[in-house]
């Protein structure tokens, strides 16, 4: 029995997980969404410098299942949801598990202010409350919900400015250790506006193109979720694919295949928004649990 | 040569030519960021503490450290001379070096001794030692005060709290990892 008491110790967590997902299921289906599933197994992931795919037999495990889902945004289906896991290799620790499960759900015709909104719904209803506490934090679900963009935050506290951050390199430190601490107490905050080159794929502002329509959702200093307004445009976007398979390169990262048959739907694809959200992690912060290991069924270490 | 994914808890490093030992690990990652390894780390010889934040591809050198058995001798000036019980090898550890383990010596006491480059950098000692109450003053039948303890003075010169009916003359046994009375040696 040893060997099950880690796994029979989570009952509790397991039951609960199971309840948020059927109301996330829920709020979709009286949304109009279309739950699809895509494979998980993909010729050729997104091109992004820090994100590692796990090679599986030549091609990828996907590191999300976007690419997918846009295609079909672009095959005519306007509004579709996934659970789904994803994998991304080297990412382990508290909050990250190698193999995580990630609710992404895309909408056409609407932009990353539309999904904003959205995702305070999605949230509320997944918690099925108006508020939580999370590691001895109250944070009130109750809309509105902060909203500061990536240079106001930065300001506030980091004490610098997002593109000297930027261009001294210090800008994933300062985020880590400065800002993310501070997003998402009290209240859940949408971090927005990043600077274009974090964005590989999200539509630039078009009266401040330094910066993408991209948001990050935070929840007691708990990164949850990531949504753009979609770059629909398919000359650009392979330039930014190009540009940041080259990064990979220099950095010594493994080349990936150009996702071709993506860019080909691009150009049929609406105006839409996207969005992806770490379950797990959403998880954790509902169930105010410690560890992302204490919201799973099995870590890869127990397998 | 660790690289920053080999980093976890409990992991001993060499940075500026000292050893340090992780004692918290953490992985972060931003939204489309780098990867980055948040640790927590003290230093074996000084114990003093750093906070550092690596990203992956950074090296590390592993801290070669030695345990040895050897058996105290002697204090001398602000020195602790210890021997090695298989090469009769004798060697001195500042008292700086010793840090609580100081509290705990008797002659003859088999400790591990920690060597880092051969030099010696700290002790462990066993965790319960017995050790001879020198002073305490005498329990008061009647004692209105209300105390369960007063201080007492073993044979090392470390202070500690005590149970009232412990007497001069007496062996305690103490945990050396709290340094707390633990029981009494009868006999």
């Amino acid at each position: 029995m040893s060997g099950s008491w880690p796994l029979a110790r989570r009952s509790q967590a397991l039951a609960q997980r199971g309840a948020i997902f059927t109301r996330i299921r829920m709020f979709f289906q009286e949304k109009g969404y279309l739950e699809v599933e895509t494979p998980f197994r993909i010729p050729a992931p997104a091109p992004e410098t820090q994100i590692d795919a796990i090679p599986s037999d030549g091609w990828f495990m996907q590191t999300s299942p976007e690419l997918c889902m846009k295609r079909l945004l672009a095959a005519g289906y306007p509004r579709i949801f996934q659970i789904c896991r994803c994998w991304r290799d080297g990412e382990r620790g508290s909050r990250h598990l190698s193999e995580f499960t990630m609710l992404e759900w895309y909408r056409a015709q609407a932009d990353y202010r539309v999904l904003m909104d959205e995702t305070e719904e999605l949230v509320r209803a997944a918690a099925g409350g108006s508020g939580i506490t999370y590691r001895g934090v109250q944070i009130d679900l109750s809309p509105p919900w902060e909203r500061i963009t990536v240079r106001d935050a930065f300001l506030r506290y980091a004490g610098t400015i997002a593109e000297s951050a930027l261009s001294g390199g210090t800008f994933d430190e300062l985020m880590v250790e400065k800002v993310e601490p501070m997003l998402g107490m009290g209240r859940p905050t949408f971090i927005y506006d990043y600077p274009a080159s974090c964005s590989a794929l999200a539509r630039l502002k078009s009266e401040d193109p330094s910066v993408a329509e991209r948001f990050e959702l935070y929840m007691g200093g708990l990164e949850i979720a990531n949504a753009f307004s979609e770059l629909i445009d398919p000359v650009e976007q392979r330039a930014r694919f190009e540009a940041e398979a080259a990064e990979r390169l220099r950095q010594g990262k493994p080349a990936y295949p150009m996702p071709e048959k993506f860019l080909d739907a691009l150009s049929g694809m609406p105006e839409a928004a996207g969005i992806a959200l770490g379950l797990d992690r959403l998880v954790m912060v509902l169930l105010d649990a410690e560890s992302i290991d204490d919201v799973v069924a099995f870590t890869t270490e127990e397998l | 040569m660790y690289t920053a994914a080999d980093l976890r808890k409990g992991l001993k490093i060499t940075i500026d030519n000292e050893p340090y030992i992780i004692t918290h690990f953490d992985f972060a990652k931003p939204g489309k960021g780098q990867a980055l390894y948040r640790t927590k780390m003290k230093n074996m010889i000084t114990g003093s503490t750093l906070d550092r934040t690596y990203r992956s591809g950074e090296t590390f050198e592993p801290a070669s450290l030695e345990d040895r058995v050897m058996q105290y001798l002697y204090k001398e000036d602000d020195h602790y001379c210890f021997m090695d019980n298989s090469t009769f090898e004798q060697i001195h550890i500042s008292e700086d070096a010793m840090g609580d383990a100081k509290n705990y010596l008797i002659d003859n006491l088999q400790v591990d001794v920690l060597l880092f480059r051969e030099k010696a950098i700290g002790v462990d000692v066993p965790n319960f030692v017995n050790l001879r109450v020198v002073q305490t003053d005498p329990w008061v039948k009647g004692d209105t005060s209300g105390s369960d303890s007063k201080p007492a003075t073993v044979e090392t010169g470390y202070v500690l709290r005590v149970p009232p009916f412990i007497e001069e003359g007496e062996l305690i046994t103490i945990d050396t990892r709290t340094g707390e009375y633990s029981t009494r040696v009868k006999g």
